[in-house]
């Protein structure tokens, strides 16, 4: 009884602040667990990584400029990944990618110096925040996430059929080039939403952690795709919950506790591995 | 290039090139190609690393603009007949963990190029289910690809090429990491099916012997220029070393042959025998 009102203490779920909190959290779950799918069928990882970073300059010059920093975020995570396609050789993909955010790192720390101090409010886009999450962010993020499901609905095939064997894609008719655009702008649009909330050095584990988990327990593209959806929810409920009762950063339990998710994934596999008598370890 | 015989190429046919030619990076790689192939046709397209093969199978799924030439498939500009081509890529070599089944991968050669996304269906689950009979797949229909052989995974690439119906299927060096049985077997299977659905099929590789009992012409491709014919006609001392620009044997060995090159020529000597 104790550690029920502690784990679940009144304002939890009827302090307005928190309300909005689980609507908007449960939307980046959605949105980043969706993307995240095609970033682990990818293998494209690292641009998961570094969209989310580089978009953090933009809310430090929007916070600058005294503009809106979502709008910030949107805007460098958008050129970030547009940079990325565009410089992206087919060989190294993660050298440009590295120099984009390079780029992006530094104008970041440009903008935090001319702006004087590191305002709080660049602080908790740094590691994420609960409590100044609006009723307008609530509605963007919504909007955000209506785009993403119908443009990923849209995408679907073609989108699955250019990460997992891109060859045959393309000689079939569907661009490389043009996925690889479209996917990026996917990615843009996911820590664009995750950023305010998870943070951006973490909203990349929000992004490829459920999905890299749910490739152990899902074996089609479908199965695996609604499992990564369902962790990234549960991984953001808990993550709430938890930072909500001791009032540490939403980042650190989205990384913990989706840590936890993966490593039940490899678990999984693994004990699937000898009960049907294979001696091997998944690698 | 020889035409070694005229008289085909008037058919009625699948493919045709007439005076392709292509520059990359400065260079001629193709030159003077003219090909004409007929429905059900099996050849088999060899020649030495750089012969331009692999740019060959570029231009005709339209993926490369010839600098010179036409290419006709069916009758038709390649890009608005890709529906009629089907493709086996040079590699393909999925990560252990991805979650994709085999019968995944072969429904995407269905309709994987469509937008949105497909709610199953009884009727596309029968049509994935029988062309994954075609190449004997059944057994591991629902395994995850990763975790297949290199010759289970060839089966799964031919059935996604063949389940569109095309009416040409292009393969890459199907057999290159293949052991002698599995190259027979895919061999076997592919000349099998195409014959039976009355495919043409244009196939590359480096060793022309596991393709002996199926191949109906071959299309010998160096230095850009190209000679097509039967066997007898395109594998012999005097076409090949007009083709190559010096002097090459053919050697007839316990009925496999081999192309034996000039001391100038190393990349000849072993581009048909194997390990
Ligand atoms: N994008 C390019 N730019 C410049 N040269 C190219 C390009 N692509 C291919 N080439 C050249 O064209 C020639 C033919 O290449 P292609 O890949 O068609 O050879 P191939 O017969 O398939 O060889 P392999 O047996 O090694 O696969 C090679 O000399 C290659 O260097
Ligand atoms: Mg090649």
């Amino acid at each position: 009884m104790g550690l029920w009102q502690a784990l679940f203490p009144a304002g939890l779920f009827t302090a307005s602040f928190m309300q909005n909190a689980w609507l908007a959290g449960t939307a980046v779950a959605v949105l980043s667990s969706l993307v995240g799918f095609f970033v682990v069928l990818r293998g494209a990882t690292f641009a998961a990584h570094a969209v989310p970073r580089a978009s953090f300059a933009g809310a430090a010059g929007a916070v600058l400029a005294g503009g809106d920093t979502v709008l910030g975020l949107a805007i460098f995570s958008a050129l970030s990944a547009l940079g990325m396609a565009s410089l992206g050789s087919r060989r190294d993909q993660g050298q440009t990618t590295a120099l984009v955010l390079m780029a992006a790192l530094g104008l970041g720390s440009l903008f935090l110096t001319l702006g004087g101090a590191y305002a709080p409010e660049v602080y908790a886009l740094l590691f994420g925040q609960i409590v100044g999450i609006g009723r307008a962010d609530v509605f963007a993020i919504l909007g955000l996430l209506l785009l993403a499901l119908i443009a990923t609905a849209l995408l679907y095939r073609p989108l699955l059929w250019s990460s997992v064997a891109p060859d045959v894609a393309e000689a079939k008719g569907v661009p490389r080039r043009r996925m690889e655009i479209l996917f990026l702008l996917l990615v843009a649009l996911a820590a664009t939403a995750a950023v305010p909330i998870v943070g951006a050095l973490l909203s990349f584990s929000l992004m490829v952690g459920p999905a890299a988990a749910a490739a152990y327990f899902g074996r089609s593209p479908g199965q695996a795709l609604a499992v990564a959806v369902l962790i990234g929810i549960l991984s953001i409920w808990f993550s709430l919950v938890f930072a909500y009762d001791t009032g540490l950063p939403v980042g650190f339990f989205v990384a913990a506790v989706t840590a936890v998710f993966y490593g039940l994934g490899r678990l999984w596999a693994y004990l699937w591995k000898i009960e049907r008598g294979g001696g091997q370890v998944p690698a | 290039m020889r035409n070694l015989d005229p008289l085909r190429v008037h058919e009625d046919s699948v493919l045709d090139l007439q005076g392709v030619a292509v520059h990359l990076g400065g260079r001629a790689v193709l030159q003077g190609i003219d090909l004409s192939l007929r429905p059900g046709e099996f050849v088999g397209v060899i020649g030495p690393n750089g012969a331009g093969k692999t740019t060959l199978l570029k231009i005709i799924l339209g993926l490369l603009r010839p600098d010179e030439g036409t290419v006709l498939v069916a009758g038709r500009d390649v890009r608005a007949a890709r529906s009629l081509v089907g493709y086996v890529p040079q590699s393909f070599a999925p990560d252990p963990d991805l979650p994709l089944r085999a019968r995944d991968l072969v429904a995407l050669g269905l309709d994987g190029a469509r937008w949105g996304f497909s709610l199953g269906g009884q009727r596309r689950r029968a049509k994935v289910e029988e062309a994954l009979g075609w190449v004997d797949a059944l057994r591991y229909a629902d395994q995850p690809v990763g975790r297949l052989s290199g010759g289970e995974l060839q089966r799964l690439l031919v059935a996604q090429a063949l389940i569109s119906d095309p009416r040409i299927v292009l393969l890459d060096e199907p057999l290159a990491n293949l052991d002698l049985r599995s190259q027979g077997d895919v061999v076997a299977l592919v000349g099998r099916v195409a014959h039976e659905r009355g495919v043409t099929v244009v196939l590359v590789t480096h060793d022309m012997n596991p393709l002996l009992s199926v191949m109906d012409r071959i299309l010998y491709l160096a230095r850009g220029q190209a000679a097509l014919g039967t066997v007898d006609e395109v594998v012999r001392g005097d076409v090949l070393t007009q083709l190559y620009g010096h002097h090459v044997d053919v050697v007839r060995v316990h009925g496999r042959i081999l192309v034996v090159g000039g001391a100038d020529a190393e990349s000849l000597t072993c581009n048909t025998c194997d390990s």
